[in-house]
């Protein structure tokens, strides 16, 4: 997989490694492929109810692998309206399709402009060159 | 020493009378190498002198300049007779006092291959799982036997002690509710009352509300509440029916804690069958002795939705790469060292070598001779009973199991005591017209007559105890299903313990096999060194050990009047004078049983010390990043909040951001955290001014004492500013590790914290002004005490400071080893580490697509058990070598780590393949070499026989390289059906 495709152009980023796809009002959530890949396989997702509502200041979950745990931050504030049930029994979906089987959240916003807070592809990438030097 | 802690005599007398002293010294024992190797290890780290080693690693402002005022070494010898001495002032009465703790059969058995046997004792907990595959199974019997009594699908291997496990519970209702829950947890007011009174002590920082009452009239709700706590059976020894109770405490969103009692779950309807969520409990009287309060494990277990909840250390069935059957540590993520304040718990080591003997007990015994013992007990019980009722007194009149609660009516209790004195008999005093008896499997028929005896108060029985059996019937003894004591709704119909291993071993042949079988699969200190940093696997010499199993060291109930623990009192107090003068610091506890206790109760006396200057809204604790995970998880539990403080790329603190900091939360500052020598293995030159700079924001300095082995003798953490330390007796004063646990971890204090020292509900202990206990007895872990004592009194103030000195020695001579071959970080100004080293093994991941799990695998077939992995830095390795080790032996294991670089150098040539090579495959088990296939690029003699010593002494791994994530993505923590 080329730097690209790692990143895709049509997704937004947080500093801590979650991407945010809009969708009308509904912003979806995963991990990037780095992160996944520094946490190597995922084995446990605990993420929030449905109707829960979560902000950019707070966790809403975490993702467990058989070392590490990463601390899920949201990129958007919002309402919960669907999980990822499939993660529950296979967690490797993260790992294998970070931007697609693999998404975590799917929130209803509240604030569209904080998606204007959040990094580009470019500047995604460069921030993990950073990471990784 | 011990009655001449002074030397007296001149110089001209010693040097007249040295020759007549005993000529073997203990110190040279303890210590590995001899003083010409001393001398040539000096050599090859660039110095003349030891003097002037030290001299350049410990910094001059502070160290301290005179010897420790601990008098001479002894031989092992002397030391046995002053032990002797000792021990003989401990009285050991025929105990039934119960709450909590029984006499209890060791099997002989056990008790020599397990208990006295450095080959289940001196390993480390069981994270390098493909070298630990025996106690690892002997730690999932354990919890098959815990989740097939209490009858709930999840169970951990193990918790300190009962009350403190009880404590846990009530710390997973906390954290398994949702936010709005009052924090509201009720607790039965006839539970053991060093449960209730943890449960205080770690109530009251969380923020938790203890309601204390009577489970059957209790209000419960309307508003959520976290849980309840009811013991079963109670205290008292009533067994009450728990099922309408489970109801309400759900009813009102809380969830039920049991804390059962591990042998009547035998006879008893188990938790999990009416409602319980949690079941906690000791598992003492499975052949652990009473040690006057410990050590012995404590069980947990719980509801498959809680699995990730649940603390403590969980073993997992997986495989290896060959696809066998293999066990690991399971979901780790929960615990401390990966989660620090987020953990489930600060707890670390547990009690892994009593766990092992109380599922050995059960292996042994097996299902029926389980249930056989506890028949025996509870008609023994009935049939005291009946006598008691025939000389008057009324008693168990609700069901019971082994304890009655026996109403005196009109006789005098002074009466009575002084004629249980007369026999040597202890039992439990309710009030003036109460007393309580619990039997136990060391109960004979000649105890009930001596009791009844007592209870005739002189005059004669009028009956034969024996009679009493045939009340039912006249020549069919009682049985327990004509027994009206259990109720039949109460009576357990499930079965357990059906697996295989409890029902194979019953012989004592067959059990001694068995006990080798898993011990040929463990690396032990008997096997090599196990370089770990940070855990101090020195020598636990067996002069230190054998005193643990004396009768009057093991068999002492922890509640015994304090006139009948003499000894113990004198053991106790020199031991904390010791400590004292080590650590510089006038108060000590030895309450805590583990490091980690330490740290929760160090902290408590802290916040406890504000609170009492009116500041009681101090609660920011500062930590390093470079601290272990326990004092985040610590903090938290002692009801602070947790700020990081960075550390420079030298591992040391950052003094810039501990000013910004200290300054930030000036006005709630509680303490500081600090590792010292720090966690990297060096001694930081700033630690007064880190120390000055807490103080005067108004915290707490809180020494963590891990690397306490890099100090003794040489300078003292009151003396440099810490207001608080914890030791670890398990590292630096040779209590074995147990393969991971037992460990004490005593909290030595400035003179302005002594009075808030932790106490105890029924034996007067601490300071007039305490936190409360911290643990269930109160000197914890009291029956290895005698270790440390032992250890302090052969080595002396030279011989201590000469372990610490010869500590340092090592750990410089194997970095000066290595050093042309890895990259060894965090030297000091003059190129010199502490007592441990770090090697660097990051770059070999690009360079050969190599982990330092790799290389840690690869040792093993080297015959080595891994340095610390991965900590206090990822990718790297943290060696501890301790002073035990001979010169010899630390070359043997640099010669394996240079080996290996070699190993990883033919890959970063090319010339072996990067990813089916040696290390890779690590570790090779027998069959693996040996299979008529062999497809691999490399020799079977390169697998298997690395190195010359491989083909003299060879360990092998039982099994091969660990998946560690089908163990956590699928996790099953009881013995699989065969």
């Amino acid at each position: 997989m080329s730097e690209e495709q790692k990143y895709p152009e049509d997704l937004k980023y947080r500093e801590t490694h979650e991407w945010a796809r809009r969708e009308s009002d509904i912003v979806i959530v995963g991990i990037s492929d780095y992160a996944q890949e520094e946490l190597q396989d995922v084995v446990y997702v605990e993420l929030p109810e449905v109707g829960a509502v979560v902000e950019p200041e707070k966790e809403f979950g975490a993702i467990e692998s058989v070392k590490a745990a990463f601390n899920l931050w949201t990129p958007v504030s919002g309402e919960i309206i669907e999980v990822n049930e499939e993660l529950e029994d296979a967690p490797e979906l993260i790992n294998e399709y970070p931007y697609s089987l693999g998404w975590l959240i799917k929130i209803r916003m509240i604030n569209p402009d904080e998606l204007e807070n959040l990094l580009s592809p470019n500047e995604y990438r460069a921030l993990i060159k950073g990471e990784r030097e | 020493m011990i009655d001449e802690m002074t030397p007296t005599s001149n110089a001209d007398e010693r040097q007249a009378t040295r020759h007549l002293h005993f000529t073997d010294n203990f110190v040279d024992r303890h210590i590995g190498p001899r003083e010409e190797e001393v001398n040539l290890m000096l050599e090859k780290i660039g110095y003349a002198s030891l003097h002037n080693l030290i001299e350049d690693i410990v910094p001059a402002d502070i160290r301290l300049n005179r010897s420790l005022n601990l008098g001479k070494s002894q031989t092992e010898y002397e030391i046995f007779e002053a032990l002797r001495k000792i021990a003989s002032q401990n009285e050991v009465y025929r105990c039934f006092i119960g709450m909590g703790y029984h006499n209890s059969i060791t099997p002989p058995v056990i008790q020599r291959n397990i208990l006295e046997n450095p080959g289940w004792y001196t390993q480390y907990t069981p994270y390098q799982a493909e070298i630990a595959q025996g106690r690892l199974e002997a730690l999932l019997n354990f919890q098959t036997m815990v989740i097939d009594l209490t009858g709930l699908p999840i169970a951990n291997a193990s918790l300190l002690d009962e009350s403190t496990a009880a404590a846990e519970a009530m710390g997973m209702c906390l954290a398994a509710q949702k936010a709005n829950a009052r924090r509201l947890f009720f607790v039965s007011e006839t539970c053991h009352p060093q449960t209730i009174s943890v449960l205080q002590t770690r109530a009251d920082p969380l923020g938790i509300e203890l309601l204390i009452g009577d489970h059957r009239d209790a209000t419960l709700g309307p508003a959520p509440i976290l849980g309840a706590l009811v013991q079963y059976p109670a205290s008292d020894g009533v067994v009450y029916d728990y099922t309408d109770f489970a109801q309400r405490v759900h009813d009102a969103n809380g969830l039920l804690v049991v804390a059962a009692d591990v042998l009547s779950l035998t006879l008893l309807m188990p938790p999990g069958e009416f409602g319980a969520d949690i079941a906690i409990g000791s598992t003492q009287r499975f052949g652990v002795p009473m040690g006057y309060g410990g050590p012995y494990a404590a069980y947990f277990a719980t509801k498959e939705e809680f699995k990730r909840k649940t603390p403590g250390r969980i073993v997992g069935v997986s495989e290896d790469s060959e696809g066998r059957f293999a066990l690991r540590l399971a979901l780790q993520t929960r615990e401390q060292h990966i989660r620090r304040e987020k953990a489930t718990s600060n707890i670390c080591t547990a009690q892994v070598l009593l766990a092992v003997m109380a599922s050995m007990y059960a292996v042994y015994h097996g299902p029926k001779g389980l249930r056989r013992i506890a028949e025996r007990v509870h008609l023994l019980t009935c049939v005291l009973r009946e006598g008691l009722k025939r000389l008057g007194y009324s008693a168990g009149d609700t069901p019971y199991f082994d304890t009655l609660r026996v109403n005196l009516n009109s006789v005098n209790i002074k009466d009575l005591l002084s004629a249980a004195r007369a026999k040597q008999i202890n039992f439990r005093v309710f009030d003036c017209t109460h007393v309580g008896i619990s039997l136990d499997e060391a109960t004979s028929l000649r105890d009930v007559r001596n009791l009844l005896e007592v209870f005739a108060l002189g005059k004669n029985l009028r009956f034969e105890v024996e009679d009493l059996i045939g009340i039912h019937s006249t020549n069919v003894p009682i049985k327990l299903q004509d027994s009206q004591h259990i109720p039949k709704p109460l009576q357990r119909k499930s079965s357990y313990l059906t697996h295989r291993v409890f029902n194979t071993y019953h012989s004592e042949t067959e059990m001694l096999r068995y006990i080798q079988k898993l011990q040929e699969k463990d690396l032990s200190l008997t096997t090599s060194m196990i370089p770990l940093g940070s855990c101090t696997m020195k020598l636990n010499a067996t002069a230190e050990m054998l005193p643990v199993t004396w009768p009057e060291f093991s068999d002492l109930h922890p509640f015994a009047p304090l006139e009948q623990a003499k000894g113990y009192q004198i053991l106790f107090k020199q031991l904390e004078a010791w400590l004292s003068e080590i650590t510089g610091f006038p108060g000590i506890s030895l309450q805590p049983n583990a490091g980690s206790q330490g740290e929760y109760a160090g902290l408590l006396v802290i916040r406890k010390y504000h609170q009492r200057q009116g500041e009681g809204h101090r609660d920011i604790c500062l930590i390093p990043q470079s601290a272990h995970g326990t004092n985040p998880a610590s903090a938290v539990m002692a009801g602070m909040q947790v700020v990081v403080i960075r550390c420079d790329d030298d591992g040391n603190i950052d003094l810039a951001n501990l000013r910004a900091k200290t300054e930030e939360h000036r006005r709630n500052l509680a303490a500081a955290m600090i590792t010292y020598p720090s966690t990297h293995g060096g001694f930081e030159e700033q630690i007064r001014e880190i120390c000055d700079i807490v103080h005067q924001h108004g915290g707490q300095v809180y020494m963590d004492g891990a690397n306490m082995n890099a100090m003794v003798g040489l300078s003292r953490p009151k003396d440099f500013g810490s207001d608080v330390c914890h030791l670890n007796l398990h590292k630096t004063f040779c209590i074995p590790h147990g393969g991971g646990g037992p460990g004490v971890g005593p909290i030595c204090v400035k003179a302005h914290l002594v009075r808030f020292l932790p106490t105890h509900p029924v034996v007067t202990v601490g300071g007039e002004d305490g936190i409360g206990a911290i643990s269930a007895a109160p000197w914890g872990s009291a029956s290895i005490l005698p270790i440390s004592w032992a250890y302090i009194a052969m080595m002396g103030a030279q011989g201590l400071k000469r372990a610490t000195e010869v500590a340092i020695v090592n750990a410089n001579y194997v970095a000066k080893s290595l050093e042309p071959h890895f990259s060894v970080l965090y030297k000091g100004e003059k190129g010199l580490v502490a007592h441990e080293c770090i090697i660097d093994l990051r770059s070999f991941k690009k360079t050969a697509g190599v982990s330092v799990s790799d290389v840690a695998k690869r040792l093993m077939d080297y015959g080595f058990h891994a340095p610390t992995v991965s900590w206090p830095v990822p990718g790297t390795m943290m060696i501890e070598p301790t002073e035990s080790e001979s010169k010899a032996e630390l070359d043997r294991f640099s010669a394996a780590l240079i080996s290996i670089r070699q190993e990883i150098a033919e890959i970063e040539a090319g010339t072996v393949d990067r990813s089916d090579n040696v290390l890779k495959n690590a570790p090779h088990t027998a069959k693996h070499v040996t299979q008529t296939e062999w497809a691999h690029k490399y020799s079977r003699e390169k697998a298997a026989f690395p190195a010359p010593w491989t083909c003299e002494r060879k360990f092998w791994p039982p099994v091969a390289r660990i998946n560690e994530v089908l163990g956590d993505r699928n996790l099953i923590c009881a013995c699989p059906p065969m």
